[in-house]
């Protein structure tokens, strides 16, 4: 795995953010005017209205906001699932609104990590084989490949699990096989949509503990959407949303 | 994990489902096969080695009508003629058989007949046996074991066609024909049933030679035209096929019942595949999040459909193909199928159509994810 920032880094934010640009870190996401719109029957919804945002590398991020803010469709546009009606996006000096659908399945699966609330394992699969699945498209041979899936899942302390079914796991666990999934290609990028949503407070603590490991220790930019401001405290900035518009 | 592997994981995911939808394709392209095996057994027909030398000589009316026994000399003058003897369909109902017998009796000349039923095997004492006794008759292999019957028997009929019943001694078991099922016994015995008519129900005639027998069939066609007994003469071949020819509704029949069960194999398969897409419509949206392309994702689906249709085809065409191999069908259907074989050209069309279907079966789910983003697919299920 890269390790971009040493450990400690981003415990300066404060230091950090009077730096002058040329000493920061380079941005991995630059948002320029960005507008998403889209039709409910016959009502046109502004989901996003003119968002223009940078994101550094290793930043942990959080979207906050109330439902229908546009926090997941921003990260939706972000992580090339999604595409705006209007401006740019930039991650990594790609533009990912004009990549076309094959393109941007390439980039996805070299680029970004995701995780989302209701873990979305295979459940024919094992914690191994869903950890695995990214890989599957990379020209890794089996031993590569068998490598960095034992690395990932002992990332997230799960490497005694491996051979367990999604069903054999308890939600804290499913959630860390899926982060290690978001991991195992090593990207950049990890989003995360509301991913302590379904869990118990002791399992959402050690899911968030491993993302701002990741962003801390290991270089990581992490995007997270969450209602919950115990969780937003586990990033180094927390941006927020209304009605498609950035508050601060 | 192979992607392979990936794709049996998902096939297999809803075990009952997936030996349902095996079995339901597996049923119907077996039912299929043997719908063909039957077709084919009952319109074409068995041919051996003199069959094509061989000429029937029939009424010209009909073949109901009789021909004069007086014909014989001039059917013998003829040149090209190898060989002639009476061919009698007797068509009685053997002691025993309550409706149906499935074997024919012919009656026929003895002395003459065997030079046309040169793939007869019969042991030369039993033949002495046969042209000795007016009353005996040639029983085939099939029959003398599917009745148990052995030389010295009798078997007595009862007349279904001629106002005559019969009881023949047998005097000997042939064996070697295509069709080991018949009964041959003496055309006089039956002239003598009758009282004496003077007639035959056609006339067997062998040509010298295959290059012969086409010119022979018009020889004896003229020979008798323009007298009280204008006859018809046709090769085997096409004495046959002029039988077959009156199962065209069967054949009709037959073909629809086919296009049915085809028709609800292809909605079966497709609710199948639609339904186990369906389910899986996160997991495919979740997929693409990954990385996964459409293309692959295609290749996913359609790879399960075909192999659902292909596993179906494997179980039902094979298992016909082996059912009727190593079952004793003339046995089993009282002599009315011999043969009954699934021939290379059913099988590939069965799993032709089981290709097909997989085809089919796959593209409505296709399209679904092909409709579907990411986001939406997440969003519908989560």
């Amino acid at each position: 795995m890269s390790t971009f920032f040493g450990q400690g880094v981003a415990n300066l934010t404060f230091i950090y953010y009077l730096l002058p640009s040329f000493m920061r870190p380079p941005n991995i996401v630059t948002i320029r005017e960005l507008s998403k719109e889209y039709r409910q029957g016959e009502i046109n919804v502004i989901a996003l209205n003119n968002i223009s945002l940078d994101i550094e590398q290793g930043e942990f991020l959080t979207l906050m906001g109330p439902s229908g803010s546009g926090k997941s469709t921003l990260l939706h546009i972000i992580a090339g699932i999604d595409r705006p009606t209007k401006g740019v996006c930039r991650v990594q000096d790609v533009d990912v609104t004009k990549l076309n659908e094959s393109g941007l399945a390439d980039w996805r699966n070299q680029n970004v990590g995701f995780v989302f609330q209701t873990f979305n394992l295979i459940p024919v699969l094992t914690a191994f084989e869903n950890v695995e699945l990214p890989l599957l498209l990379t020209r890794l041979g089996a031993k590569r490949r068998r490598e960095q899936v034992n690395t990932a899942l002992e990332l997230v302390g799960l490497a005694d699990r491996s051979k367990h079914l999604p069903r054999q796991l308890s939600g804290g666990q499913e959630q860390r096989v899926a982060i290690a999934r978001a991991l195992v290609t090593d990207p950049k990028l990890i989003v995360a949509d509301e991913p302590t949503g379904n869990l118990d407070s002791s399992s959402a603590q050690e899911v968030l503990s491993i993302l701002q490991l990741l962003s801390k220790q290991i270089g990581k930019t992490v995007i997270m959407v969450t209602h919950d401001p115990k969780a937003a405290a586990f990033g180094s900035r927390s941006i927020h949303l209304e009605k498609g518009e950035l508050i601060n | 994990m192979t992607t392979v592997g990936f794709i049996a994981r998902n096939a297999l995911r809803n075990k009952r489902r997936f030996l349902l939808s095996v079995s339901s394709v597996a049923v119907s392209l077996f039912l299929l096969v043997t719908l063909q095996v039957a077709l084919r057994e009952l319109t074409n027909p068995i041919n051996d080695e003199g069959s094509t030398l061989r000429i029937i000589v029939r009424n010209k009316v009909s073949l109901a009508q009789p021909l004069p026994a007086r014909q014989l000399p001039t059917i013998e003058r003829i040149p090209g003629v190898a060989a002639i003897t009476p061919f009698s369909y007797y068509g009685g109902l053997y002691k025993g058989d309550e409706k149906f017998t499935s074997f024919a009796q012919f009656a026929v000349d003895p002395a003459r007949a065997l030079d046309l039923l040169s793939d007869a095997k019969v042991p030369p004492e039993q033949l002495k046996a046969w042209i000795a006794d007016r009353t005996s008759a040639i029983v085939g292999k099939m029959t003398a074991d599917r009745y148990k019957l052995k030389i010295g028997d009798r078997m007595p009929f009862t007349g279904q066609i001629y106002p005559c019943d019969l009881e023949f001694k047998i005097a000997g078991i042939y064996e070697g024909t295509a069709d080991d099922r018949n009964v041959m016994f003496h055309q006089k015995y039956l002239d003598e049933s009758l009282g004496n008519p003077g007639t035959v129900g056609t006339w067997w005639v062998k040509a010298t030679s295959v290059e012969e027998a086409p010119l022979l069939t018009e020889r004896i066609n003229k020979a008798f035209a323009n007298t009280s007994a204008e006859v018809r003469a046709e090769t085997e071949r096409a004495f046959q096929l002029g039988f077959v020819s009156m199962w065209a509704n069967i054949k009709i029949l037959i073909g629809g019942i086919s296009m049915v069960v085809v028709f609800a194999l292809l909605l079966v398969t497709v609710s199948t595949m639609s339904m186990a897409i369906r389910e899986r419509f996160r997991e495919l949206a979740v997929l693409k999040a990954l990385g996964f392309r459409r293309r692959e994702l295609f290749a996913f689906i359609l790879a399960e459909s075909f192999g659902l249709a292909t596993l179906g085809a494997l179980v039902g065409a094979g298992g016909a193909w082996l059912l009727y191999r190593s079952l004793d069908m003339p046995k089993l259907t009282n002599g009315m199928f011999v043969v009954f074989e699934v021939t290379p050209q059913m099988l590939a069309l069965a799993f032709s159509i089981a290709a097909v279907l997989g085809l089919l079966s796959a593209i409505a789910p296709m399209l679904g994810v092909a409709r579907t983003s990411v986001v939406q697919g997440l969003k519908t299920l989560d």
